[in-house]
């Protein structure tokens, strides 16, 4: 398992795509910190109320927010409802699809799925594809040529990732991803991970979307206001801020092609409102490890095997503090990241496994 | 096709759960429902070939502790992304607080 010698190829038919199902980094056997079949039988219980409790708020909010901006649009009173609509609409939607896409939020299927359909939507992934997606991230999580989410490639495109956090690139691929399956076409890259006989789906999907997109551009025509695209499609550009900012803590400036994910993956400490937007994936070492567990069990999964991990990134600022520089220094070498410590109570990383990986990483 | 095995104890698993069975470089998945039956499939998830014994059981359903995906364990039947392909199923039985598999 070696790094690449020249520049990365993220293509998923590329190079380092075909390198790493050769060399058994793909669907390779992941470290797992020992837990007991009792307390993680515990842990995986799955329970309709807290994911219940929580969409009522979010929902509730959410209508709330969209109604006192449409009350005030037209004076300055309406920033402060669309700013919170923005959020709820553009932001808590991505662990919202994520979480339901587990099937882990409700322990009543229907409900993830319903979910997990409105926030696909509001987020403008696919809910097909996207499904696909994230089964091949947890798979061969940011593995070079085989993770179709990593959200900053090295050498890192910083102009993407600050654009990022308007959603405007996002919101284009989106719109072209969603135009081209409408018309029938599925790429090349989505074949590699959508199963042949899930893919009228995405297709079927994507022209019911285009349908809603059109009539809400048709509304705003007609009735010469842009307050529906206020309503539906923008707030997914000016609400993006939030997810893209906790997003980019997940993964950002730690080692890729490693398969362990204490070197891949952060967990960051957050205020309580950031945890309720991201249904606490800021404990995202603990979530790739243990994908089962849901979200409102994270704190007790995180508390019960921390003795294993890295300490955790003590806030957002400290993140940016820590991920910054190395994006920076990987402009000039791209191999560079920034290796997570592990305590001393904790299992040591298979050196064997990582080493060539780890002999590039920061001091 | 009467190739009967042992593969443990009625009590070595807890009632809506599931226990790994390994014979022959075979594996599977023993599982005992909420109702104290007994039921056998490949151990191995179809999707990614993930132990299912490490898996959830909830009512009819195991789901994989790697992606989520879900069967129903009575009948193998996949039930949804990222799950397509069925689990082969195998007949148990009780026998004197034994359970047997015919993996035949």
């Amino acid at each position: 398992m070696t790094n690449a010698p020249f520049r990365r190829d993220y293509s998923l038919i590329g190079r380092d795509a075909k390198r790493a199902v050769e060399n058994g980094l793909s669907a390779a056997e992941w470290y797992h910190t020992d837990v007991s079949r009792k307390q993680m039988k515990e842990l995986m219980q799955r329970s309709d109320g807290p994911a219940i409790r929580d969409t009522a708020i979010w929902l509730g909010a959410l209508i709330a927010s969209g109604a006192g901006g449409v009350w005030f649009w037209g004076s300055w009173w309406c920033v402060p409802f669309f700013f919170v609509y923005g959020v709820l609409y553009g932001s808590s939607t991505d662990s919202r699809w994520h979480e339901c896409g587990h099937g882990t939020a409700f322990r009543t299927q229907w409900m993830n799925d319903v979910i997990y359909q409105i926030a696909c939507f509001m987020i403008m992934r696919n809910p097909v594809t996207w499904r696909w997606s994230h089964t091949r991230h947890h798979t061969d999580t940011i593995i070079v040529g085989r993770d179709p989410e990593i959200s900053v490639m090295r050498p890192p495109d910083l102009v993407r990732a600050l654009l990022g956090f308007v959603g405007v690139l996002d919101a284009w691929h989106a719109m072209s991803d969603m135009l081209r399956n409408a018309a029938g076409n599925i790429s090349a890259a989505e074949k590699t991970f959508i199963p042949e006989q899930e893919q009228g789906k995405a297709i079927r999907i994507a022209r019911i979307w285009t349908a809603i997109y059109a009539a809400t551009i048709a509304l705003a025509l007609y009735s010469g206001s842009f307050l529906p695209l206020m309503l539906v499609g923008l707030p997914r550009l000016y609400g993006a801020w939030h997810h893209v900012m906790v997003g980019l803590l997940q993964h950002g400036g730690l080692a890729d092609n490693v398969i362990d994910h204490r070197l891949n993956s952060r967990t960051v400490y957050m205020n309580p409102i950031s945890r309720f937007i991201y249904w606490n994936m800021n404990y995202h070492v603990e979530h790739h490890m243990f994908p089962m567990v849901p979200y409102h069990a994270l704190p007790k999964l995180h508390a019960l095997i921390k003795h294993d991990l890295p300490a955790p990134t003590p806030s957002i600022l400290a993140g940016y503090r820590e991920m910054i520089p190395v994006f920076l220094r990987q402009l000039r070498n791209e191999d560079y990241f920034l290796k997570r410590e592990l305590p001393p109570t904790a299992r040591p990383y298979r050196e064997e496994f990582h080493s060539d990986a780890i002999a590039a990483a920061a001091e | 096709m009467n190739d009967w095995v042992e593969a443990c104890a009625a009590d070595d698993i807890d009632e809506e759960d599931v226990m790994r069975f390994d014979h022959d470089g075979r594996t599977f998945a023993i599982y005992r429902s909420a109702a104290d039956e007994y039921f056998a499939t490949d151990g191995l998830c179809t999707h990614e070939k993930v132990h299912l014994a490490d898996g959830l059981v909830m009512d009819d359903i195991i789901e994989c502790p790697k992606h989520n995906g879900r069967f129903n364990y009575k009948t193998g039947a996949a039930r949804g992304a990222p799950v397509c392909v069925n689990l082969k199923t195998y007949r148990v039985k009780v026998d004197a607080g034994k359970v047997l598999v015919q993996v035949g």
